[in-house]
């Protein structure tokens, strides 16, 4: 990079990127670099114009620039945001800031390990238990769209991992399953053909489950889908609590979580 | 080091990949399986597909409706005995992904819905609001996750395919991670890396479509079949090229241009009905006619200048105001949140510019219904295979459905091949990775030869795929376009990495990719000189005629010394004699 | 983690100011158990609410406890998720509905106490 500083002008803005080379460095440096500022242009644009024609080393994760696949979270001025959605105009004049998704492994430049989101996916058994067997030769289990509905918020997460970097808990303590994977869970607990919530109980209902969460609710702020997790995680409070009673005052009943 | 094996290796993790992983778990648990994808597999592009899949379900359907409407959509260049198998399978698929959990909309009853959508005849097309891919592959990537005979390698990107004594046994793969080329083992090895929409200007496509299984299939001497036919999605957002789905017009959604007429009706696509009508939108006419004649449409209009222009090109207006914001937050949320946060505008009272942007190779490596290719051990399926069952054009909502139909038969495919194969030649295979090792560092990491950059080639080569082998096409349009990709495989050569590191290093993966996309580029570039005829999405104005004569037959491109070289094949016809198009009529 | 972490965001800070507004809520309830405790003794009763001390404390607890009430109550259509067909009550309407209940069960306690003055 130039030894001048870049300066801004209304054609350009300065973003300031967080750089890490394993092999060269042991600590992380931050890179400033001046790109063209176009009113339509998102941060990931600006990373794109570095990475083809000022700095082809910068290493960033991104695919399809729709705010759909999930790849390009990264934190902007400090706020986890998925940087095809971050628009340079909220920004402008004002130098932008990136780096890397907090709380996960920086594995180089803006690019994290997130090997710990997908192992809670396989540990809250985030897939489709059914309550009954049937062959596919009968045809599709039914599901009214009253059903459907009641999960259907939850099922719109795109594993960006915005929600993990903005929850203190799981910044304080990675074992925290987290917003994602127990909203996740909470998908199938709902959805009216799965039969899995009691198995899936031990591994939610727990200390490192729901009741870790302090209800910060930043994750639902975050979250660029509305999934809203935070309503997830409090909900499955409202489910374990309530199957705690029963089974303290009704003993002899089947253990029956029923969700919400 | 250890060489890494299993059974089967399946490249590629999005619908296709993941749909043959869990065939593969639930029918042959004994087997272990390696899923190799350069991304997180809930990253593929399957993720952003929006429509529908489609697959006949109500009772005044019929396969065969499913089957005429596939065919003539593809202008008789489909196999139909494929069609066939494939609108037989595609119930029973689409069913079976709802037992695994998928969302699909639902009709009050609790049965699933299906919406109109381009070019059928009845409604067929099972949605999941608009997010039907990124459903379907996140229902695909969570059940996968139930079978501990899968093992996935993400991030691990396939860079050749290892083939000994004329079989595929497995490929070579970098590790991101760590930078180390390693050759993985497989009995089997099925592709499904998706298409190559990246060598054009504007796509729908996300950057990570850059046709890697095709090249590594070319470069291992399979053909590629029918990639002359590339399909332009009517309506993409002006610059991003963001899709915006079908549904707006499967759901009521009209085009107009300039003066705001329906300009469709001037183009042998039927005549246009009130919005209001109850019957509107009427299938296989105007706005629900055929991709490739839509996108055809416009190109015309902006010939007599009746598009409207802007910074990024000229464009026309989609109209789904009608519908009524209950209606579009409903059946077609995502669109207005994509109109909202990229076009800057409100789909319930605002047009929303759209133009036809590249959505979908119809051609891809060739295979037969089965998922084979010429080359035993190998397999293809999904957008990356040419069965070929969507032809000279593909209609929207097949593309889904495909996924797990030839996904699932090209498990089972590569499972029997497996099962008889004498095994790998180890020493040699290990060999062959060492070499690709080589090859790597001495091709990107060698100083002071760079004087290229990766961005100036690639800005150049989708440059001259949208201007000569566009929508219209021409002899010296073709010409000079495989003209300049024979120059940039040359400039190619000279690019030098800055990135020399191992530890993720993505400008070398964007290096290899554009690798990939210059073999691409050529196989269709050549494959369209060679077709002198129009037929669906390829359209020669120096030949505007259907030849089926001299051309009802798929072109191969085989990869050789210079230009690659195009044989024909004949395309299977069963029950549907060669026709013609018709759209618009009652 | 730095333990500065809930000052970097304004969300994180009023997160804190809640979580701590429980003390005051514990803090009152004390309280009012001394209070009791004084019952037999007029002027220690009088006395302690006189207390300079006491006052500044009240006047912290008051809007304390209230922000403790009102942020518990806005959180509320989070844990209660009523379905009508496709489509949940609204979140207002279950937020209303709590603060409805406030003031219901409020007015109820003042008027039991006015009964007694």
């Amino acid at each position: 990079m130039a030894a001048s500083e870049p300066t801004p002008s209304d054609k350009t803005v300065v973003l300031e990127v967080f750089r890490y080379r394993p092999e060269e460095e042991e600590e992380p440096t931050f890179q400033r670099y001046e790109v063209p500022y176009f009113e339509d242009w998102v941060v990931l644009d600006a990373l794109n114009h570095i990475k083809d024609e000022i700095d082809g080393t910068l290493s960033f994760r991104w695919s399809c620039r729709m705010g759909v696949c999930g790849s390009c979270g990264m934190m902007v001025n400090g706020d986890p945001k998925l940087t095809c959605a971050a628009f340079l105009r909220d920004y402008h004049p004002a130098t932008i800031r990136v780096e890397p998704l907090n709380y996960f492994p920086v594995v180089r430049d803006l690019v994290i390990n997130m090997e710990d989101f997908l192992e809670k996916m396989t540990e809250v058994k985030a897939w489709l238990v059914p309550k009954e067997e049937k062959p596919v030769s009968e045809g599709e289990y039914r599901q009214t769209p009253a059903e459907l509905a009641k999960y259907k918020q939850f099922s719109m997460c795109i594993n960006c991992m915005l929600c993990y970097s903005a929850c203190p808990v799981y910044g304080q303590n990675q074992s925290f399953l987290g917003p994602a994977a127990i909203a996740l869970a909470q998908r199938y607990n709902l959805d009216s053909r799965d039969g899995a919530t009691e198995e899936r109980a031990d591994v939610i209902f727990s200390h490192e489950g729901i009741w870790e969460c302090t209800f910060v609710g930043d994750c639902t702020r975050v979250c660029p889908k509305n999934v809203d997790p935070a309503g997830a995680i409090q909900q499955a409070k409202v489910s374990a609590t309530e199957d705690w009673y029963r089974s303290v005052l009704v003993p002899w009943g089947k253990r029956n979580v029923k969700s919400t | 080091m250890d060489l890494l094996q299993h059974d089967i290796l399946i490249v590629g993790g999005g619908g296709a990949g993941l749909r043959a992983a869990i065939a593969i778990g639930e029918e042959n648990h004994d087997l272990s399986v390696g899923v190799i994808s350069k991304v997180y597999p809930m990253r593929s592009h399957t993720v952003s597909a929006e429509g529908g899949a489609a697959a006949v379900i109500k009772p005044t359907d019929s396969l065969d409706n499913h089957c005429y409407d596939t065919i003539s959509g593809a202008d008789w260049m489909a196999d139909q005995d494929a069609v066939e198998l494939f609108v037989n399978e595609a119930p029973a698929e689409l069913t079976q992904l709802e037992h695994w959990g998928c969302p699909w909309s639902r009709e009050p009853d609790g049965s699933v819905a299906v919406r109109p959508f381009g070019g059928m005849k009845i409604e067929r097309t099972w949605f999941a609001a608009d997010k039907t891919g990124f459903h379907m592959l996140h229902t695909l990537f969570q059940t996968a996750l139930k079978y501990n005979n899968v093992t996935r390698y993400d991030e691990w990107f396939a860079t050749k395919l290892l083939v000994h004594d004329g079989v595929c046994q497995g490929v070579v793969a970098l590790e991101l991670r760590t930078g180390q080329v390693r050759a993985i083992a497989g009995k089997g090895t099925i592709l499904c890396t998706g298409g190559a929409g990246r060598i054009f200007s504007f796509t729908t496509n996300a950057a990570i479509k850059t046709g890697d299984g095709m090249s590594l299939a070319y470069r291992a001497g399979v053909p590629l079949k029918d990639m002359e036919f590339v399909q332009y999605h009517p309506t993409g957002l002006p610059g991003t090229g963001i899709l915006i789905t079908e549904a707006s017009r499967g759901e009521g959604g009209i085009l107009v241009n300039k003066d705001g007429h329906r300009y469709l009706q001037d183009y042998e696509l039927g005549d246009p009905l009130d919005v209001s009508d109850p019957d509107h939108p009427r299938k296989r006419t105007m706005e629900l006619g055929p991709r490739d004649r839509l996108s055809q449409a416009f190109v015309q209009e902006r010939q007599k200048g009746r598009t409207i222009e802007g910074e990024y090109g000229d464009y026309v207006h989609l109209d789904v105001r009608h519908m009524g914001e209950k209606k579009i937050n409903k059946k077609i949320p995502f669109v207005r949140e994509l109109c909202r946060n990229y076009a800057g505008i409100d789909p319930v009272h605002e047009l929303i510019p759209v133009r036809p942007v590249v959505h979908y190779v119809m051609g891809g490596v060739h295979t037969n219904t089965d998922g084979e290719t010429p080359l035993p051990g190998l397999f293809a399926a999904g957008e990356c295979a040419c069965v070929s069952i969507n032809g000279a054009n593909r209609l929207g909502s097949n593309s889904l459905t495909e996924l797990l139909v030839f996904g699932a038969r090209a498990a089972r495919a590569a499972v029997r091949f497996a099962s008889e194969s004498p095994g790998i030649a180890v020493e040699e295979i290990t060999a062959q990775a060492a070499q690709e090792q080589q090859r790597i560092r001495q091709q990107f990491f060698q100083p002071g030869n760079g004087s290229e950059s990766i961005a100036g080639i690639r800005g150049e080569l989708t440059k001259t795929m949208e201007a000569g082998a566009g929508i219209y096409r021409n002899a010296n349009s073709l010409q000079e376009t495989c003209s300049t990709i024979r120059e940039l495989k040359e400039r190619f050569d000279k690019v030098e990495l800055a990135d020399h590191s191992l530890t993720f290093n993505t400008e070398l993966t964007a290096a290899l990719e554009l690798e990939y996309m210059l073999n691409v580029a050529e196989a269709l570039a050549h494959s369209a000189l060679a077709r002198r005829e129009s037929r669906g999405s390829h359209q020669r104005t120096d030949y505007p005629e259907r030849d089926d004569e001299q051309f009802l037959k798929h072109s191969l491109a085989y990869q050789a010394e210079g230009d690659p070289r195009i044989e024909y094949l004949d395309v299977v016809i069963t029950r549907w004699p060669p026709g013609e198009r018709i759209y618009g009529s009652k | 983690m730095p333990s500065t972490w809930w000052l970097k965001r304004k969300s994180y800070f009023m997160f804190m100011v809640r979580e701590l507004t429980c003390l005051f809520v514990g803090g009152y309830a004390l309280f009012l158990l001394i209070l009791v405790s004084q019952l037999n003794d007029a002027d220690g009763f009088a006395a302690l609410l006189k207390n300079p001390l006491v006052i500044v404390l009240q006047v912290i607890a008051l809007p304390m406890v209230l922000y403790h009430t009102v942020t518990w109550l806005n959180l509320t259509p989070k844990v209660l998720v009523i379905w009508r067909g496709e489509s949940r009550v609204s979140p207002v309407l279950i937020a209303a509905a709590h603060y409805l209940a406030w003031l219901v069960v409020s007015v109820i306690i003042l008027w039991i106490v006015s009964m007694y003055r």
